[in-house]
Parts: structure tokens; sequence; C-alpha cells
């Protein structure tokens, strides 16, 4: 990487250990760079998703309405009522998908690992689907509640299921609980639907995964959700460092390994769940971010947590502004642009991570 | 560095050598309700050098992952420097008794300075994160095992040979008294073998550790241990010296292996040329 000679006095302080220090310097280096150019980025994409809209607004009409609370024309409504709650909302559940994403891969040491491999949005979309049929609510924030505990009850049961066999839970026991889990009640959230078309309207559309039509009140319903699963994901980062050896040599090292996957498990649900409740099933950002986020941080919780959430929440207000733009006047939902959109930079990544093993 | 006794804990229970740091008494091992050791006794003297053989499936890793608190055992106890290893804090545990499982697997893209660094994960806490001494027990562990040149290089992509040293400079960094090693060989060429095996001796010899190491070859067993613990079906059946425990006898017992006994003509320690298998 070309970088300035700013940070080298940085890097020439620690004398005595030259070789690791310059190493760690460098990477340390990098690793600022990118959580720079992400809160960059990050400002960039809140800026866009608020001046951006199905209704064309000037940037001049949005700033006004913005810094002038006082106003009350139709555009300032638009901006504080429409857009400004659906940028935080974006900005929460995305931020709340990267961070999950980056957990559970760390904890199932699954590359592969995503909200949808622990049973949390195949329960998620079962209480939905049951919420709508059975009790007939109707509206995003009435599904909250029950998508939150449906996701909950679903990442227990998988945990439970896992834990059926000898040994306990191990990475791959919880994975294959997981997906049969997944598959059996997205089989009933089928048969359900298939019998009541009625419902199918309401569900289809919660679960194509979307921030519109999504107010401020659910962002209330689910913020204090996601601020608790971000402290406890932090919390959680450096025990993922040492775990991600192994679990004897975590122990070895002196980490108690029960305490700490409760800890990521809870902290999963929390954020996945809320997500999942608010927005709908998201698939690609959890998968994805951790692992363009790892291009520069490397295998280090410590960073690779904060900044799966930053990349989090840019990938999805950026998705979101796509899906405003290219079906004018209508929209295309979060979720789809992000299926569109992630499939082929999976696969990108891959093939990336693959020519680059030599690095 | 014998004289590295245990300081302010409870009075050890004195061996014939010395102090008993680790010891295991009347140990039930199993896996769920699988028995794989049953009633064992083990002691080992502070600053001994301990070789576990025995046939596949015998218990000896089964063994070591309990002597390691990796493995609770059903009945009886372990016992580190006289206190129940299962009651003492796990930090605590680990700034005195280190171990290496068999072929453990670094995440992609971590770098051996890294691996290493992570050894100094018991010393450090949430105030006290990562201090200039850790920076300096991390460069000497390295320079030491001779890994300095590899700092920067994930340990994933490094050879057998290389990725093993920069796991013994990790256990080394943790700078715990004990260290317990499941067969460190594996998969590795006699020469590596050989480079490894000189490691770990050098660790005992120069630094001091006491170590328990299990083994497949019993040549190399018993030129580099001390004291080699024969095992067959969960019991222990010889412990002593090299020369007392391989024995012709012995390798009939444990092994089922017809062999003579040599004196190696390099060390001078016992050494097995196989004949046949026994049948029984």
């Amino acid at each position: 990487m070309s970088v300035p000679s700013a940070t080298r006095a940085a890097a020439a302080t620690p004398p005595d250990t030259a070789a690791p220090a310059t190493g760690r310097a460098a990477r340390t280096r990098r690793r600022l760079l990118g959580l720079l150019a992400l809160l960059v980025l990050l400002g960039a994409a809140c800026a866009a998703s608020i001046a951006v809209g199905s209704r064309p607004l000037g940037p001049g009409t949005v700033w006004e309405a913005l810094t002038d609370r006082s106003l009350r024309t139709e555009e300032a409504v638009i901006v504080w009522d429409l857009r400004v709650p659906r940028t935080v909302l974006g900005l929460m559940v995305g931020a709340a998908l990267g961070v999950s994403g980056a957990l559970i891969q760390g904890h199932t040491r699954n590359p592969l690992g995503d909200p949808g491999l622990l049973g949390i949005t195949a329960g998620a979309s079962f209480a939905v689907v049951l919420a709508i049929v059975l009790l007939g609510v109707g509206t995003p924030a009435g599904y909250v509640w029950f998508a939150f505990a449906g996701a909950l009850a679903g990442t227990v049961a998988v945990y439970v299921l896992g834990s059926a066999g000898r040994g306990g839970p191990t990475p791959v026991t919880l994975a294959l609980a997981g997906s049969a889990l997944s598959a059996l009640l997205f089989a009933l959230v089928r048969a359900v639907l298939v019998s009541d078309s009625d419902s199918l309207d309401a569900f289809r559309f919660w679960v194509v995964g979307a921030l519109a039509g999504r107010g401020a009140d659910v962002a209330w319903q689910v913020a204090p959700f996601i601020a608790a699963g971000l402290v406890l994901a932090l919390l959680n980062a450096p025990a993922l460092d040492l775990l991600g050896m192994g679990e004897d040599v975590a122990r070895g090292l002196g980490q108690r390994v029960w305490p700490a996957r409760l800890v990521g498990l809870g902290a999963t649900t929390l954020l996945a769940g809320a997500a999942t409740a608010a927005c709908g099933p998201i698939a690609f950002v959890g998968l994805v971010v951790p692992h363009a986020v790892r291009a520069f941080t490397g295998p280090a919780h410590r960073w690779l947590v904060p900044c799966a959430g930053l990349l989090g929440a840019v990938v999805l207000l950026a998705a979101d502004v796509v899906g405003r733009v290219v079906a004018r006047p209508g929209e295309l939902q979060v979720g789809i642009v992000l299926a569109l959109l992630g499939g082929p930079a999976f696969v990108a990544l891959v093939r990336r991570r693959r020519t680059a093993a030599g690095l | 560095m014998t004289t590295a006794a245990p300081r302010t804990r409870p009075a050890p229970t004195t061996g014939p050598d010395g102090p008993v740091r680790l010891a295991a008494e009347g140990v039930r091992l199993a896996y769920d309700d699988r028995v794989v050791v049953d009633g064992l006794d083990l002691r080992l003297t502070d600053g001994s050098f301990t070789a576990i053989v025995g046939p596949n499936g015998c218990g000896k890793s089964t063994l070591l992952r309990a002597l390691g608190r990796l493995l609770r055992p059903q009945a009886g106890q372990v016992l580190l420097d006289g206190r129940s290893i299962a009651r003492a804090p796990t930090r605590e545990v680990a700034r005195v008794l280190g171990l290496l499982p068999q072929t453990p697997v670094a995440p992609a893209g971590l770098t051996v300075a890294d691996l290493v660094a992570r050894g100094r994960h018991p010393h450090q806490s949430w105030l006290q994160q990562w201090s200039t001494q850790d920076e300096a027990v991390v460069a000497e562990a390295m320079a030491w095992t001779g890994t300095g040149d590899l700092a920067d290089r994930p340990v994933d992509e490094l050879s057998g040979g290389q990725r093993q040293r920069a796991w013994i400079s990790m256990a080394l960094a943790q700078g715990t008294d004990l260290l317990l090693l499941d067969e460190p060989t594996t998969y590795l060429d006699l020469s590596h073998q050989i480079d490894v095996l000189e490691l770990v001796s050098r660790l005992h010899a120069e630094r001091g550790r006491t170590v328990v190491v299990v083994l497949h070859d019993l040549n190399l067993a018993a030129r580099y241990a001390q004291r080699l613990v024969a095992m067959r079906d969960g019991v222990l059946v010889a412990s002593g010296t090299p020369h007392e425990v391989l024995t012709e006898q012995l390798l009939a017992d444990v092994f089922d292996l017809e062999a003579r006994v040599v004196p190696d003509p390099v060390a001078g320690t016992p050494m097995v040329v196989p004949v046949r298998r026994l049948r029984r």
C-alpha cells in the first residue's frame, strides 16, 4: 500500500523489536486507513440515503429541511418522517447484520456462517407467519415482537438440537441443526401460505426484506436490542480471537469457553433477531461483509467486529439507495437489491481470496 | 532450574526426584459413558521430561487432556502444585500450565507474530492489555525458536515444521513452568521430528520447563525423555527411565510386539528393533 510518511514516526517508536514491529505498524496503518475509509463511506451513504428518494428533492431543500426544524413543508415532512427514520433504521440493521455475521463466522469457525445458519431467519419467518395468520397482525411494528420471539426460539432450538449428541454442541452439529430446523420451518411457512392467500400478501412484503414502510416506531422498538447486542459483541471479540485457534488452545490460554459462547450466542440472537424482526430476512450482508472486512483487518476480531458493523451499515444503506433509484417511480426492496448484488460480490471475494493466497 | 520450586502454594507431596508439580489421583476418564481410563495414578516431578507412550487408543491423549484440564475426570482428581486443578481459576492455571493439542489449526491469515502474541493472553487483563514486557517476551520467544524471520508470515502458509515451531513459540511466550504436548511430531518427516524434539528438549534443559509429551515413536521417546510412562487399555503398565521401561517383555505386553532392544548407537538409550507382531 502506498502510504504517506505521516505514520512512519509511529512505526519507528519501538526501537529494539525491529522485525515484528515494522510488520505490526504497517498492519495497524492499513487497519486505521480501512477504518477511516469506512467512516467516510458511512457518512456518504447516510447523506445519500437522506438526499435521494423516489420523490426528487434538491440538496438545498433537504439541507433546509434538516437544519430548520420549524419548517412544516411537505418536503420537511418527507425528510423527517420518512427518510431520516429509514436511514437510522438502515444504519442499525446493517450494523447488526454485519456484526452478527462476524460473530457467527467466528464462533462456528465456518466462513460460510450467516444469520440463516443458526435458525434465526427461519424462526423469525415462522413466527411472523403465525402472527399474520392466527392473530391478524398487519403492520411491521406489530410483527417485530413475534419475529424477535421466533428468532430467539429458533436459536435456542438449534442450540438444544445441536447439543443433543455426544460431547455437546460443536460448530458442525450447530450448523447441521440450523440447516435441518430451517428446512422444516420454511416448509411449514410455505404450507401455511399456500393454504391462506390473504396472509401471503402481507407476508411476502416482509419476507423480501425492506426498509421501506418501517417508521420511526420500528426503529425505536429494535434500537435497545441492537445496542445491547453491539455491546455484547464488542465484549466478545477478544475471546473470539482465542476460540479461533480451537477450544483446546483457547482453554489452555486461560479462556473460559462456555461463558464466551453464551455471550456470543446472545449477541448474535439479539442482533440478527432484531434486524430480521425490523426488516425481514436480509441475505448476504452477514455473509459477505465480514469477508470483505477481513481483507484489511485480518483475523483480529477486535478490528473485524466493529469494522463489519460499519461496512454492514454502508452496504445496507447503499443498496437501499440503489433500490430507490433503479426502479423509479417505484422502488426495489433492499433485500432484492442485496441478493442481486451480493451473489456476484461473494463470487468475486472468493476468487480474490484464492488468488491472493500467496500474498 | 530445578530450584524454581512452587512458590507460595500449599506444600506439595515430594516425590523421589523433587516436588510433584502435576499429579493424577485415581482418575476415571470417560467420554459420556465410554470409560477410557479408570483409577490411574501418575506423579510428575518438577523439572522432569516425561513421554507417555502406548498403542493407539490406549488413552494416552485422554490422560494428557485431563492433566491439561481439558477433560474433567468422572472420579479422582488432577492436582496442580497440590491443588485440585478443576477448582483453580482458568486464567491462573494458564499461567502455570501450557498445552499444545495435536495438530492445532490457526485461523486463516493469522501471522506468526500474532499467534505467538496470543500466548500472552493469560498475563493480560482489561486494564493491562499489551505491555512492553509482553512485546519483549514475544520477540524473545520467536528469536529463541528461530521463527523471528517468519514473524509476518501467515501460519497457515508455513511448512509443517515451521508451523510447529510457531506453536511452540506461542507456548514459550505463555511462560508456563509446565508444558503438555500431544504428539507434536505428527505429520512431520523424520528430520523435522528431530528438529521439534530438540526444541522441546532445549525448553526442558535450558528453560527449565517440566515437559509431558505424548509420543508414538518409541526410539525418539527413549532418546529425548528422562522418564517413560507406558499405557495400555487405559492402564498405566510401567513408568520409569527409558532403560527400565523399554524392555522386550514390556513391548510384548503393551504393544503385542516381538522386538529386540539394543543400545541406540548415537545416544546409548534403548532402541527398539521390531521383529514381528504377536497375535493375542
